[in-house]
């Protein structure tokens, strides 16, 4: 217990560390590009505009800038909107981030549960139809970006057939497609994994010493092979879980969802600083969050990686 | 004696890409109870493909069990459903697998693996399970058995995990055990021990026992009768004495003449050439390309099985009355 402690405090640092690059490289970027939020108003003129600027703190220097910066989000209040008057950073993220994070969340319970079933059938039927259906269709997935798929989802079934509404986020039959498309691609190459590792996993002697067990195919599959193949695709999805999060802003486009992905992306041309640097913490750290919890994952599903152990078999 | 198993004219092949593989090409031999038979021969041989036709574990496809029987206990398994062989597997035919470190699944506790067959196949509680479970690590002679039951397959050395692989095969009291190589990935030592334990297993459960190797130094300690096989074929079958004072086929001769000594000055003779490919089995003898003694019969027609004495058989023309006239004949000339 201590040593996982230790674990976990010094895994703590590390993505303390991490997040202060992000945030460090985010301002150095921000600050260089060109343009400034007030660029666009035509009716300010420079008074107003010096009003302006020294009013956010965009007159100070930069290392003041840089260290308010960090003031802000080490106390977590990222100040008031440039753009968006009377709101604040706070105010977009409680708002949008819900929104993001339940579409994010549907489509990655779908695209792993459903990935993995694909995987596991089409390893069970190595080399017949359904693996080459499956896995045909899995190419496809992976190849098709997903706004592509967005907008042949809308004709289809929304535009044609009227099954599903166009747009907007309001009842489960809205998320239907904005779903689809966003968990296709997760979905495919999940299965993908899924049923390479599984093939590997499926000649193991100890899957063999299973059925001479006598036991079920199902306890075979479920209890035996699975566990062991799911090893790589938990790998991968810390990452997977950072693309659906952070992709979801085309698809919140097209679907004309409230999400948080318009905020981050209008306010990176619209050069509204402080919702770009909430924005991007606000992401980086839920990243980071994830691939902990990935890594606390793989130690729960293999004893033999031991997270306060160094090397051993 | 009670007969076990008797297996009649077994036929597996394969079906690959290049071809149909005959691995194994009429097999016939029998067991009693309490009894232990070695399969002998080199690697490709068919002998593992004959132990895993007997627990119906052929993957089909490609594997598939052409003609033959295999009776146990009375009832022929080549006829039962893949359900019916379920309640056989692990309850009343049990494997060993060759390496122990591959064997145990390395997410699930030792405990889990050794219960889970006694739960899948016997009506039994949760502490009579973990009881039975604590008897059988006794008696493969793992020390602290309930500590350990909570502990992963990495935890445990190569002999250790071995141990644990025949207590897990054993754990439902089974009449037949199949051992695959049972003892090749493990160091002499350990070897040693492992052999030990299947001869006081025997002594206490009267379990019979099917011992495939191609070491015979194994065989040599703990088989009654052996079988030797050669390209899917029984070439020669006989008691531990008839196969080790009297070899009477060539290969057999061979496999002996292949085993390092200790008290030999000579240089080990090895058997030169390698064997037939099984795509398309020679129609004679599939030993006649590397055999120092072929006549020409011998590739053309395969021989008849030739009784030595009742426990004793072999497969070889130089067995025919013929071959033996024609061989004095040709040492007098000389």
């Amino acid at each position: 217990m201590k040593h996982m402690l230790k674990y976990i405090l010094k895994r703590l640092l590390i993505m303390v560390i991490t997040l202060w690059v992000i945030i460090t490289l985010t301002f150095i970027l921000m600050i260089n590009i060109p343009g400034s939020p007030f660029n666009s108003d035509q009716s300010s003129n420079e008074t107003v505009q010096a009003n302006l600027e020294a009013h956010y703190n965009l007159d100070q220097p930069y290392y003041i800038q840089y260290l308010l910066y960090i003031k802000s989000i080490v106390t977590f209040d990222f100040g008031p909107s440039i753009k968006q008057p009377n709101q604040t950073v706070n105010d977009l993220l409680s708002r949008g981030f819900p929104i993001s994070f339940e579409l994010g969340i549907i489509t990655i319970v779908l695209a792993v549960i459903s990935g993995i079933l694909v995987g596991i059938i089409a390893a069970l039927r190595h080399n017949g139809f359904l693996d080459y259906l499956t896995m045909g269709i899995a190419v496809l997935g992976i190849s098709i970006p997903n706004f592509i798929l967005a907008t042949l989802l809308i004709q289809q079934l929304a535009v044609n057939l009227e099954i599903f509404p166009t747009a907007t986020w309001r009842s489960p039959a809205h998320m239907v497609l904005p779903v689809l498309a966003l968990a296709t691609g997760p979905m495919a190459i999940i299965a993908r994994l899924t049923r390479s590792t599984m093939l590997e996993v499926l000649t193991q002697d100890y899957i063999k010493m299973a059925k001479a067990k006598g036991l079920s195919p199902w306890k075979v599959i479920f209890k035996h092979a699975l566990r062991n193949a799911l090893m790589p695709v938990v790998t991968i999805m810390g990452t997977l879980f950072a693309g659906i999060l952070t992709g979801t802003f085309v698809i919140e486009q097209i679907f004309a969802i409230p999400g948080m992905g318009r905020y981050f992306v209008e306010s990176i041309n619209q050069r509204d600083y402080p919702v770009i640097m909430g924005t991007t913490v606000f992401y980086s750290a839920f990243l980071i969050i994830m691939l902990f919890i990935v890594d606390v994952v793989y130690g729960i599903l293999d004893p033999r990686i031991k997270m306060h152990q160094k090397g051993g078999k | 004696m009670e007969r076990i198993l008797e297996v009649t004219d077994l036929h597996v092949t394969f079906t690959t890409y290049g071809g149909t593989v005959q691995a194994v090409r009429g097999v016939n031999f029998h067991l009693d109870r309490g009894e232990t038979l070695a399969i002998v021969g080199e690697s490709g041989c068919g002998k593992s493909v004959t132990s895993n036709a007997i627990m119906r574990l052929i993957p089909d496809p490609p594997g598939k069990i052409t003609k033959g029987n295999i009776i146990f206990k009375g009832q022929d398994l080549t006829a039962y459903s893949e359900k019916k062989m379920r309640a056989i597997r692990g309850v009343d035919i049990s494997m060993i697998f060759q390496d122990p470190m591959t064997a145990l699944n390395p997410t699930l506790t030792i405990g889990t693996q050794l219960m889970e067959g006694l739960k899948e196949h016997k009506k039994i509680t949760g502490a009579q399970a973990k009881q039975k479970a604590v008897e059988m690590m006794d008696l493969v002679g793992i020390p602290n058995p309930e500590e350990r039951l909570k502990q992963y397959p990495h935890q445990f050395s190569g002999g250790m995990r071995q141990r644990i692989v025949i207590a897990i095969a054993l754990i439902c009291d089974p009449d037949l055990l199949i051992a695959d190589e049972p003892t090749t990935a493990l160091d002499v030592t350990i070897q040693a021990q492992i052999l030990e334990l299947f001869s006081t297993i025997q002594e206490r459960t009267g379990v019979s026992i099917i011992l495939i190797t191609h070491d015979l130094g194994v065989v040599a300690k703990i088989a009654d009768r052996i079988i030797v096989m050669y390209a899917g074929k029984i070439i020669e079958s006989g008691s531990k004495r008839d196969i080790f004072y009297r070899p009477e086929h060539p290969y057999t001769q061979g496999l002996l003449n292949s085993v390092p000594r200790l008290d030999a000055k000579e240089e080990l003779k090895p058997i030169a050439g390698t064997p037939p490919d099984l795509f398309s089995p020679p129609k004679g003898c599939p030993f006649t390309a590397r055999c120092p003694f072929a006549m020409e019969v011998c590739d053309k027609v395969y021989p008849v099985s030739e009784r030595i004495s009742d426990s004793h058989q072999v497969d070889c023309w130089l067995q025919d009355e013929r071959a033996k006239r024609l061989m004095a004949a040709e040492v007098l000339q000389t």
